[in-house]
């Protein structure tokens, strides 16, 4: 083992800069050439079997430990006085936990998204990072979970909004866009959470077989169930997890949709509005990638994954974020039209004081974050330096935050009777449940890199030459 | 070492509860000391300490007391006022009549009895001075019987002491008195009980050297002598609203405050509510108005002048009005504020006179007190002869003088040099603790009296409840002192009338009715006096920033200090609660520095700055509160604030003592007061429960909204729709819902609400509302399930002023509904939007959805489920909502549902007839401006105003279909006059 | 394929290729050579590899299908049952049956059910899981999900003789050939 870590942190591979063509000429692959079966398997599984981690992740790990402490502690706090810790009020009932809920289901979307919607679309470049973006989603979505268990007045009640059998006979009332939310939610986690380890399945094999101590090849074989590659076992599994991949695309596509309903559905200005599915599925896409890039280029330099995920990935990436971000800000726009076109006194009076309201910071950050940072994205030398995308995605992360608060407590803080306005501060115990959850998506994230594969083995072996050669024969 | 003073021992004592600070406190020895300095003679007994045993006695007795007193009912026989006691039915409330006073002056009303347990006050509408309306002080009186922090025991130094103790003690000095004569003083508050005078005439016939000194913070000096120089003699006006056609108000505050303004609110609307093809015509009014009154939010006219101008004013009206009374001779009424000085008065008067309203729309009588005085110069006297050390013993009924006198009286050094005091109060206050023997003082609906109404008519109070806290009532006091020891309340009222020839019929009757019927004191020929020339024009001098003081629209002289619901009621025109503000024009802002957009920036989160007010050398730190439609140069605070002692609401931090700036001759404040802005502080955040729309007229959407319809009545003629149609169809997607049965809905005349927040606290009482505390209110989240939002429509200088209840609209297609995922609200089969607060989940949506914005949310655990003395308060057919949960208005469905089971107990049609039930708020509301029925009974009142022109549905576009509707506000401006400048 | 064969000693003989072109072809020419019991194990899904070791349709698909239908039946159904049947109320004026509230509920049972029905019906077809395998017993396997790529014919296989079966492996020029016991 240590010698293949060796091998990896001395090998120097020809780059495309060194040759004499320049780079841009040049479409760069997937797969950096010269790997092998061997090479790719050795060198993704020795990050999960090797001893020591780099110090990189020991820090991160620290400190998103930390921020975890941070979480339960504003947790306790929460359960014991109530939401009151937080700057709700009437007129606004929902603030930084609904909006940070949105937020983290955002982001939760590109997992599935890439490895569904990429896999249906044939899109092969998404193997490198579909099985860390899948990773990213369920963790999201499980710092999403949050809020909506916590934000009730009386958490412990919560399991009133689960249909269950009572004496009583008394159900949830479906007509909800929250219980809309608790099916659509409860569902997403589930499905994806069954797709990223169907995933996994043949992955845990490979180390099952490369683990070399007791205590690995037992939990490495648990969780592979026996897989041994059978031709037949590839063929239904490859079935399973096509469909699997049909059915995320629309799955995918109706969480957001329905998340947007809890806003949509209602009658606030600001809120009540036909074409928020759409923006915000949109929105929901542009944080994913934003969000992946914002791991996926710390991580590939840490781990020297630069010959998976190539600089062709990021560009893609970047691509996506700005054909997505283009729509969000369509969305803007439109917004502004409705309100200047439905002659309605209450709609333009809401963008009014979006644009000149005391909020006005926020809605003028948003439009640098998510309108304008994402345009360098039409530029190559941009799209294809990792600083710059890092730096746009951390705008695009930005920008999404400040978007739901704008759509949230902007909206309610001043509604219909002008009696009844009234201002909105996130408290420090806002804050602290924020950073927390931010913790936590972190905590899960280093787990997981160091347990499992970050990268699907099984599917890059695939984008080998040599694994292409056959296909081309196959299919005479 | 700096010498501390008792003060701050009273500070040190705060929050750890009396008698444990008292415990440690004795052990000080800087406590000794400065006891030592202020009662050389007491030095002794307090280094003892308090006594343990008694210590424990008496916590456990005051809980005792709280949760089982609570549950007798006084010995002596009381009568109902439907049904007698001995057909009490458990669960059933029983309802007495009997009557609360302020200033003296009573209003009759009924209180609702739970199981010997008073839990809700209402108007009693036989009552002359109530016509069954009530105000917030009246409806929050129930507070004010349970308070806890009510004195419980008598204290001597502070010590636990008991009533016979302190009757003994008294013996030396009656009988030192009795020799010598002079040197025994009295000191009372305005008393219109016969029963009482008659007491005390008995008592300064038995002390001939004795003397009775009156005084009351917030006194009707101003009227009692303007009516003395205007008819020769002291007089009491009775005004009847219902016959002017034009009342002019000189900065008064007839609607508001003062004797008989539930009458004469009642009275003047009664020519303001226009219902189609019914009204003829409808009164005017002008009001000059030098603060923020409610009645000049009501005003047809209204003009903000400076304090000083309205003697000019009252002596050469302009021309416009003069016409206007002129063509209504013996038809108007012209009015003075309390607060103008007597000369306005008499004025006034003479006015009236020439306009012949006098013994039409004025009725002279003789005055209601027993024995009217200038109660400013009562109080000088007795100062003046306590320092030439003429009094040995001063006993107190009531009152708080050395919080609220004067200051250039100093009257707590005076207080201090009277060898023997005593005070029977109901709180252990500032005075309290400066006195020898301390009496805690009955609340009204603990102890037997008798007072009388603004037109003198007689009620017999009668006890609701036994005391709770082992109180005196002054007859007990006045009965011990002039030899009756064991003459309880009860014997002393009823032998006085008994011997007036009273018999157990009438007395019966009396008790029942709640009044005693013709007692109003009859009209009485009175010859006006010459016209005194007119002064040296404006008093003190116009010039400069002028300061003028009132009582507070809430706790008025700062009696109510310790009550919660008070405090937490946001002021009638300010809306700002926990405290009070130096109101300012917004031009007197800008001159003074604390310009527009500084404002607006702080406005947003209801904060402001302060600004140190300097009067005749005196500084108070007070916060600045831009009103519109204030007059400029003008200061206005509010009395009542800053109380160092006398409980636990009214003593942390709640507001600034305006006293020390309010001098003997200056009660209402005067020119030359100085304002700087207090610099280099942060925002001061102020606890307004509304404030955005009124600082910035683009943001004050009222009128683009539809959120109010306003017109003048003459437009009314011509369109009654007020320019507005309801062009509003209900398309919907699905069947509207039918209700065969009931379908209870609400209408509010908008014309004629004065913002006088009865219903406000009407409603708290009747649901058992919790209050949230200055800092909660200010992070908005009062509680209140009603609440009165007010618009302002034009120039900020002088803008009009619309009042408007918004309660639950209990909409049809209610938002609050398809939104909540548990079911938690739902409608009832009678159109009742029900909330289900143990179903409740608390996500907050509802509110979220709530385009009126009427749900009120427990972010904490508001409600005080520990206090013993409260648990007795609350109304047992209402749930007390838990933290997290989501509550509001239910059209008090507890009423509802009792009415529909009586109906149904009749047997046959179980319909509810209309007027067999109503809500909280508009039983209270003493204009009527809230009207409840059942929409489907075609002959009900509900129904016939839903068929109005003017009504209207808030926010009707959005198809919520609300039952809570509004009839639009008709003005009745003079076509002659232009404007309101 | 033949019942009531008895079979000792081995489970069968595997081949190991050194990639999957020679995989693939070895399959075929097994199935040629007409035998049935084969299977054969790579890395990574090789195209036409199931054909070639005489796998044609899987009923996956029928599965998944079904178990959307009942999800989505039954999600309505609960909806249906919940505010129609158990606790009818008058929620906003809706009409008690409000079907368009449900579509996203019946939706997401839907997605729900049959997304479960893929996953273990893929396990269930596929016997997985499987602690103990025959295949296990080679040394070498562990390349299996390395590089390495192996074909088996069983012992059962109505063709199979140790001997000749063996000799045949050898003409597929595998890297080697080794027998897989029991």
């Amino acid at each position: 083992m240590a010698e293949v870590e060796d091998k990896l942190v001395h090998e120097v591979r020809p780059t495309t800069q060194e040759m004499r063509i320049p780079a841009r000429f040049i479409p760069s692959p997937t797969v950096e050439p010269g790997h092998t079966f061997a090479s790719v398997t050795d060198h993704i599984s020795s990050i999960v079997l090797r001893k020591r981690m780099p110090l990189l992740w020991t820090i991160t790990f620290a400190v998103s430990a930390m921020l975890v402490m941070v979480l339960t502690g504003t947790i306790g706090w929460l359960l014991l006085k109530g939401v009151g810790i937080w700057g709700i009020n009437h007129p606004v009932g929902w603030g930084f936990d609904i909006l940070n809920f949105v937020w983290w289901i955002g982001i939760g979307h590109a997992g599935t998204l890439i490895s569904a919607i990429l896999l249906l679309l044939r899109q092969e470049w998404r193997t490198s990072i579909n099985r860390f973006a899948e990773a990213m989603t369920l963790f999201a979505v499980a710092s999403a979970g949050l809020y909506p268990a916590l934000h009730t007045g009386r958490p412990w009640y919560d399991f009133w909004l689960f249909p269950y059998p009572n004496t009583m006979s008394l159900w949830p009332q479906f007509r909800s866009p929250l219980m809309w939310d608790v099916f659509a939610v409860s569902t997403y986690a589930t499905v994806s959470m069954m797709f990223w380890y169907v995933g996994l399945i043949p992955d845990l094999a490979t180390l099952r077989d490369r683990a070399n101590n007791k205590l690995a090849q037992l939990v490495y074989g648990a969780l592979s169930m026996g897989w041994r590659g059978s031709a037949k076992h590839w063929y239904r599994y490859e079935t399973a997890y096509l469909l699997l991949a049909g059915l995320s695309t629309p799955l995918v596509l109706s969480v957001h949709t329905i998340v947007s309903f809890d806003f949509a559905v209602s009658q606030l200005p600001g809120w009540h509005s036909t074409f928020f599915p759409p923006y915000f599925v949109a929105g929901a896409v542009y944080a994913g990638f934003a969000m992946v890039l914002t791991l996926a280029i710390p991580a590939r330099k840490i781990f020297k994954l630069q010959d998976f995920i190539t600089m062709k990935h990021l560009e893609n990436m970047g691509k996506v974020m700005l054909a997505t971000g283009m729509i969000v800000f369509y969305a803007y726009l439109m917004e502004a039209f409705f309100a200047y076109y439905s002659g309605n006194s209450l709609e333009k009076y809401m963008y009014l004081n979006r644009i000149n309201g005391p909020y006005r910071a926020m809605f003028y950050a948003l439009i640098i974050c998510n309108g304008l940072a994402p345009q360098l994205m039409w530029v190559k030398r941009f799209r294809t330096s990792p600083v710059m995308l890092f730096i746009t995605a951390m705008f695009v992360n930005v920008g999404m935050w400040l978007e739901r608060f704008v759509i949230i407590p902007t909206s309610l803080h001043r509604d219909f009777l002008p009696s009844s306005w009234g201002m909105y501060h996130g408290t420090k115990w806002d804050w602290s449940m924020y950073v927390g959850s931010i913790g936590l998506f972190l905590f899960l994230l280093c787990l997981f890199i160091r347990y499992l594969p970050m990268i699907s083995i099984f599917e890059m072996r695939t984008l080998l030459p040599e694994a292409q050669s056959h296909a081309a024969e196959a299919h005479e | 070492m700096k010498e501390l003073t008792l003060n701050d021992f009273r500070k040190r004592a705060e929050g750890g509860g009396l008698y444990r600070s008292l415990d440690e406190l004795a052990r000080d020895d800087d406590f000794i000391a400065a006891v030592e300095r202020e009662f050389p003679q007491q030095a002794l007994p307090l280094e003892r300490g308090v006594d343990r045993r008694d210590f424990v006695k008496l916590m456990s007795s005051s809980l005792a007391l709280a949760g089982l007193a609570a549950c007798n009912r006084p010995a002596e026989k009381i009568v109902p006022y439907v049904s007698q006691p001995e057909s009490l039915i458990p669960g059933r409330p029983l309802y007495f009549a009997t009557a609360l006073a302020l200033g003296g002056v009573g209003a009759g009303v009924l209180v609702e009895s739970h199981m010997g347990r008073p839990t809700k006050i209402e108007g009693n509408p036989d009552h002359p001075s109530s016509l069954g309306g009530s105000d917030a002080m009246m409806q929050a009186a129930i507070l004010g019987l349970y308070d806890p922090d009510r004195a419980q025991v008598v204290r001597h130094l502070g010590e636990i002491a008991t009533w016979s103790a302190f009757l003994a003690a008294l013996q030396p000095v009656l009988k030192d008195a009795k020799s010598n004569g002079a040197g025994l003083r009295l000191l009372t508050q305005t008393i219109t009980s016969p029963t009482l005078g008659a007491q005390i005439q008995q008592l300064l016939a038995a002390y001939p050297g004795m003397e009775w000194h009156q005084w009351e913070a917030v006194s009707r000096d101003n009227v009692r002598e303007g009516l003395r120089m205007a008819f020769g003699g002291y007089t009491n006006a009775v005004y009847h609203f219902d016959k002017a056609n034009v009342v002019v108000s000189l900065d008064s505050d007839f609607l508001a405050a003062g004797p008989g303004h539930l009458r004469y609110a009642r009275d003047f609307t009664s020519r303001r509510k226009v219902r189609h093809g019914q009204t003829a015509s409808m009164n005017r009014l002008y009001s000059f108005d030098c603060g923020a009154s409610s009645t000049g939010s009501l005003a047809d006219h209204r003009w903000p002048v400076r304090p000083s101008e309205i003697e000019g004013l009252a002596r050469a009206l302009p021309a416009a009005i003069m016409k206007d009374l002129e063509a209504n001779r013996g038809a108007s009424i012209v009015i003075a504020g309390d607060d103008q000085p007597p000369i306005v008065h008499t004025v006034v008067m003479a006015l009236n006179q020439a306009l012949g309203n006098i013994g039409s729309t004025i009725t002279i009588t003789d005055p209601v007190e027993v024995a009217p005085v200038n109660q400013l110069e009562s109080l000088r006297q007795l100062v003046t002869d306590i320092n030439a050390g003429a009094v040995k013993a001063l006993v107190m009924l009531g009152g708080n003088p050395v919080y609220d006198a004067p200051a250039d009286f100093n009257f707590h050094h005076a207080l201090t040099k009277v060898p023997f005091r005593a005070q029977l109060s109901p709180y252990y206050d500032e005075t309290s603790m400066l006195v020898h023997w301390h009496v805690p003082e009955v609340h009204a609906l603990e102890g037997w009296s008798d007072v009388r109404g603004h037109d003198g008519t007689i009620s017999i109070v009668q006890p609701l409840i036994a005391p709770l806290y082992n109180g005196r009532s002054p007859h007990e006091v006045v009965g011990a002192m002039i030899g009756g020891l064991d003459q309880s309340p009860y014997d002393s009222v009823r032998a006085y009338w008994f011997a007036k020839g009273a018999n157990e019929q009438s007395w019966r009757k009396w008790l029942h009715d709640g009044q005693i019927a013709g007692s109003a004191l009859p009209a009485r020929q009175v010859a006006i006096a010459p016209l005194p020339p007119a002064g040296e024009g404006p008093r003190s001098g116009g010039e400069g920033l002028q300061l003028h003081i009132r009582p507070d629209p809430n706790i008025h002289d700062g009696r109510f200090a310790n009550n919660g619901w008070l405090q937490e009621l946001p002021k009638p025109q300010t809306k700002i609660c926990w405290e009070n503000v130096a109101l300012i024009s917004p031009k007197t802002a800008n001159d003074i520095g604390y310009d527009d957009e500084k404002r607006s920036a702080l406005v947003n989160e209801r904060s402001t700055v302060r600004a140190d007010v300097t009067y005749r050398g005196r500084k108070v730190r007070l916060p600045l509160w831009v009103m519109p439609g204030h007059p400029d140069g003008v200061l206005t605070v509010y009395l009542g604030y800053g109380r160092t002692y006398g409980g636990k609401v009214a003593t942390p931090e709640v507001g600034v003592n305006i006293y020390p700036v309010r001098f003997s001759d200056a009660m209402s404040g005067g020119a030359g007061a100085e304002i700087a802005l207090v610099g280099g502080e942060d925002a001061y955040p102020v606890a307004c429960t509304q404030e955005h729309q009124s600082i910035n007229p683009k943001d004050m959407y009222g009128q683009e909204r539809e959120i109010i319809r306003a017109g003048t009545f003459a437009e009314y003629q011509r369109d009654p729709h007020l320019g507005h149609k309801e062009h509003h169809g209900d398309e919907s997607m699905y069947p509207p819902h039918v209700y065969k049965n009931h379908a209870w809905a609400m209408v509010i005349d908008t014309s004629v609400c004065t913002g006088c927040n009865g219903c406000v606290i009407a409603c708290q009482a009747e649901n058992n509302i919790a209050i949230v505390g200055k800092t909660e209110v200010h992070r908005e989240r009062e509680l209140h399930w009603l609440r009165i939002d007010r618009y302002f429509r034009g120039e900020p200088s002088n803008p009009e002023v619309f009042h408007q209840p918004v309660p639950c609209m209990q909409c049809e297609n209610a938002p609050c509904e398809p939104v909540c995922p548990v079911e938690a609200t739902s409608h009832s089969d009678d159109g009742l939007n029900d909330m289900t607060y143990n179903r409740c989940v608390g996500t907050r949506y509802c509110s979220n959805n709530c385009p009126y914005k009427v749900r009120r949310f427990n972010f904490f655990h508001y409600a005080d489920y520990d206090t013993p003395a409260l648990k007795p308060m609350r109304n047992p057919d209402v749930t007390i909502r838990t933290r997290g949960v989501m509550e509001k208005c239910t059209y008090c469905v507890q009423r509802v549902n009792e009415a529909k089971i009586e109906a149904e107990k009749r047997g046959g049609n179980q319909r509810v007839r209309d007027g067999e039930v109503t809500t909280a708020c508009a039983q209270a509301c003493p204009t009527e401006a809230i009207v409840f029925g059942d929409m489907n009974d075609k002959t009900s009142r509900v129904a016939a105003l839903k068929g109005e022109p003017a009504h209207y549905a808030l926010l009707a576009e959005l198809n919520t279909r609300p039952r809570t509707t509004y009839l639009g506000t008709i003005r009745n401006p003079n076509p002659e006059i232009k404007g309101t400048s | 394929m033949a019942v009531g064969k008895i079979i000792t000693g081995t489970y069968g003989l595997i081949a190991e290729f050194t990639n999957p072109q020679e995989l693939l072809d070895a399959a075929h020419a097994t199935r040629e050579a007409g035998y049935t019991d084969t299977d054969a194990f790579s890395p990574f899904p090789i195209h036409g590899l199931h054909e070639a070791v005489g796998m044609h349709a899987t009923k996956l698909p029928l599965i998944v299908f079904v178990g959307g239908i009942i999800g989505g039946i039954g999600g309505y159904v609960m909806c249906w049952y919940a505010n129609v049947i158990a606790y009818p109320l008058n929620i906003g004026g809706k009409p008690y049956n409000s079907w368009p509230a449900w579509i996203p509920i019946t939706f997401e049972c839907a997605i729900l059910v049959a997304a479960f029905a893929a996953v273990f019906g893929m396990l269930a077809l596929n016997g997985l899981p499987m602690p103990y395998h025959p295949v296990f017993n080679l040394k070498r396997f562990d390349q299996a999900s390395r590089d390495k790529f192996f074909l088996v014919i069983q012992s059962r296989d109505p063709k199979f003789e140790l001997d000749r079966t063996w000799e045949f492996l050898e003409t597929l020029h595998p890297r080697e050939v080794t027998d897989v016991p029991w």
